[in-house]
């Protein structure tokens, strides 16, 4: 039997899962990036090796997330894919019928048209950041709730507050306006979950013809509230996966998987050992920020270079 | 006064017929404004409005430069659109910087005339004659055909060269040579030859390879540097590029088909959108009906004809079912950004493309 190793770094949370061969998963790991994708990655592949036999052979690597190139590059990843191929591959795995993927992540939000099981069109958000997780991550701390909790304090309004949409500039100053008006806690919460879905439907699915079945995911899918204002706005059913936080690093891991390159992975590597170094190039007026990875001394790999110039000054 | 030193903006490797234009209809010096960088893109954007399209503050960037190097006459063309208002705006800010310098625009109000270029150069050099002017230009746009030509041929190519980087060294070649053209006959032999050239790199080229047309507006259609090489990125996924907007289009073919366009999407535009927004609704259906794997349409943030056209685009590719993404630059455009839905489509056409 043969296994893969699929990991997603995002800006906000790094997750892990090891497949076996029929695609099933074997282990799975959740934790904040907080900041650090290398030291991010190094625990969830220390928290996969607690959940499996050590012996079973891990032959392919895919990385996908913001930083897949980064932990790719280290990890010496078979695959390194991009988050919406691998959002959409994983979440085929499991519901072949989807035509929709409505996906809000801590930094960035995307939509998923499909049709037959092959992408049709896509769109990811492009200038601001409303709508995504932290910006409900920063709002309910100003209003003193955890925002795990945001979903179900928000399902006992009765009559949500509204609040502005369009832009989390408005949003937020439309949300302090509201409270000092005196609107009740859980009407605003309920307001800003129904915000958050709106907005990402007039900016993120502009346009897009949006058909059932319809799933949910990326880290503010476990939120009841947004999911429940997605069902009202659209009408329709919207299904959250239980493995929806997830998706991306199983598609990534079945990427690892289809594709023919067999490496033996080994999980006991240490990140310590290798040293990122991002600079600017002065070589011409460019000025490209190059990003080098070196491990021990030696040098691995870089990116963000255009020209020979560049060249010179990363081997330095 | 002093001798006077001739520059103007950059446009893909067009600075090589308008500075052979130039040289040959002026007495002047011609400076050719240092190769577009991150740098001439930030001093174009501290000086240019904030909100203005990204080719303004290029543009403005290369004026800049060029001045800063001693040039002091300035060209700027102009265009159905806010391009019709570059020249007076970016006069304006130049002048309240504190250069000196003379500023001609070549356009007269929307169009481009022969007889107000003529005027124009004619200040520049009080004893051109017609003859000569019309002869260099006709021999400068004759030029700029053959280099658009050779171009969509690179573009055809370049994705399945077998040695990296030959299409481009006989590009640099073509251009350095055109350069020194001594007339009509000698002009059209080095273009022969350099088809040749061109033809003769030996590729791998697969029969159903990924197809691909660029629409858009036209300066990130023609000016590499500001879509972070879109068609290099392309090539190195081995696509074949189709791409509609060069000079020679907008100079000639833009008006001699504008109505055979809007009879093969009567169903979708009556009238023209300004600039090249009912081209580019054109091209979606053309690029559809012609078996293309996908579409990508590219303009600058806040460019106004192409908002127009946007949704008329998106109406007619799902219609025709063409997988089509958009993409708007400025100067906050993040390029990872660019390369994440760049690979995200890659993947996605080549899906549809195993699927049929």
């Amino acid at each position: 039997m043969e296994y893969f190793l699929g990991i997603d770094i995002g800006s906000v949370s790094t997750k892990g899962v090891v497949l076996n061969e029929k695609q099933e998963v074997v282990a799975e790991s959740y934790l904040y990036t907080k900041g650090n994708p290398m030291d991010a990655a190094n625990r969830v592949i220390q928290e996969l090796r607690g959940q499996i036999d050590e012996k079973i052979p891990i032959v392919g690597v895919g990385t996908t997330g913001s930083a897949r190139k980064l932990i790719g590059t280290i990890l010496n990843a078979t695959v390194i894919k991009n988050e919406i191929t691998a959002h959409a591959i994983g979440t085929l795995s499991f519901y072949p019928e989807v035509r929709t993927i409505l996906e809000i992540g801590g930094q960035d939000s995307k939509i998923i048209l499909l049709e037959n099981q092959i992408v049709t069109d896509y769109a990811m958000n492009t200038l601001c950041a409303a709508g995504t997780g932290a910006f409900l991550s920063s709002q309910a701390e100003r209003l003193g709730v955890p925002v795990e909790d945001f979903g179900k304090i928000a399902l006992t309004s009765k009559s949500p507050t509204n609040i502005a949409a369009r832009c989390t500039v408005f949003a937020e100053s439309d949300l302090v306006h509201k409270i000092q008006m005196g609107y009740k806690k859980e009407d605003i919460i309920a307001g800003l979950c129904k915000s958050v879905a709106s907005n990402y439907l007039n900016n993120v699915a502009k346009g897009k013809k949006i058909q059932g079945p319809i799933i949910f995911q990326g880290g503010v899918s476990k939120n009841v509230g947004v999911q429940k204002a997605f069902e009202e706005l659209l009408g329709e059913e919207v299904f959250v996966s239980p493995k929806g936080h997830l998706m991306g690093a199983i598609g990534v891991a079945i990427l690892a998987l289809r594709s023919k390159k067999r490496t033996l992975f080994q999980p006991n590597f240490d990140y310590r050992a290798f040293e990122t170094k991002g600079f600017q190039c002065n070589r011409c007026a460019n000025h490209c920020e190059i990003i080098s990875v070196r491990k021990n001394n030696t040098f691995i790999d870089s990116w963000g270079n255009r020209c020979e110039k560049g060249n010179l000054m990363i081997q330095k | 006064m002093n001798k006077k030193i001739i520059s103007f903006p950059h446009l893909g490797s067009y600075s090589v017929p308008i500075e052979f234009l130039l040289t040959h209809i002026t007495p002047h010096e011609v400076l050719i404004a240092p190769k577009i960088t991150n740098k001439t893109l930030e001093l174009g954007a501290k000086y240019a409005p904030d909100t203005v399209c990204i080719p303004f503050k290029y543009n403005l960037g290369n004026y800049i430069e060029a001045l800063e190097l001693g040039a002091n006459v300035l060209f700027q063309a102009g265009g159905g659109c806010r391009y019709g208002y570059y020249s007076e705006v970016q006069e304006k800010i130049l002048k309240d910087l504190g250069y000196t310098f003379e500023f001609y625009s070549l356009v007269d109000v929307d169009r481009f005339k022969v007889s107000y270029m003529y005027k124009t150069f004619k200040k520049l050099n009080p004893h051109l004659s017609f003859f000569k002017f019309f002869y260099y230009l006709v021999l400068t746009v004759l030029m700029v055909f053959y280099m658009d030509r050779l171009d969509s041929l690179i573009r055809k190519n370049i994705g399945f060269e077998i040695e990296h980087g030959l299409h481009q060294e006989v590009k640099k070649d073509f251009l350095r040579d055109f350069k020194k053209t001594k007339g009509f006959f000698h002009l059209h032999r080095m273009f022969r030859m350099y088809k040749k050239k061109i033809l003769r790199i030996p590729i791998k080229k697969p029969e159903n390879c990924l197809k691909v047309g660029i629409i858009g507006e036209l300066y990130t259609a023609m000016e590499p540097f500001s879509t972070y090489f879109l068609e290099m990125e392309l090539a190195k996924m081995n696509i074949e590029v189709k791409r509609f907007t060069d000079v020679t289009y907008l100079l000639f073919l833009k008006a001699l088909r504008r109505r055979k366009m809007l009879r093969d999407i009567s169903k979708y535009c009556t009238y023209t959108l300004g600039a090249d927004g009912m081209d580019n609704v054109w091209r979606t259906w053309y690029l559809a009906k012609n078996h293309y794997d996908g579409i990508i349409h590219t303009k600058p943030f806040g460019c106004t004809p192409e908002i127009g056209a946007i949704p008329i685009i998106d109406k007619v590719a799902h219609d025709e079912k063409i997988p089509i993404i958009y993409f708007s630059f400025d100067t906050q455009t993040s390029e990872v950004g660019v390369k994440t839905r760049l690979e995200a489509f890659y993947d996605m056409i080549l899906a549809q493309k195993g699927a049929q």
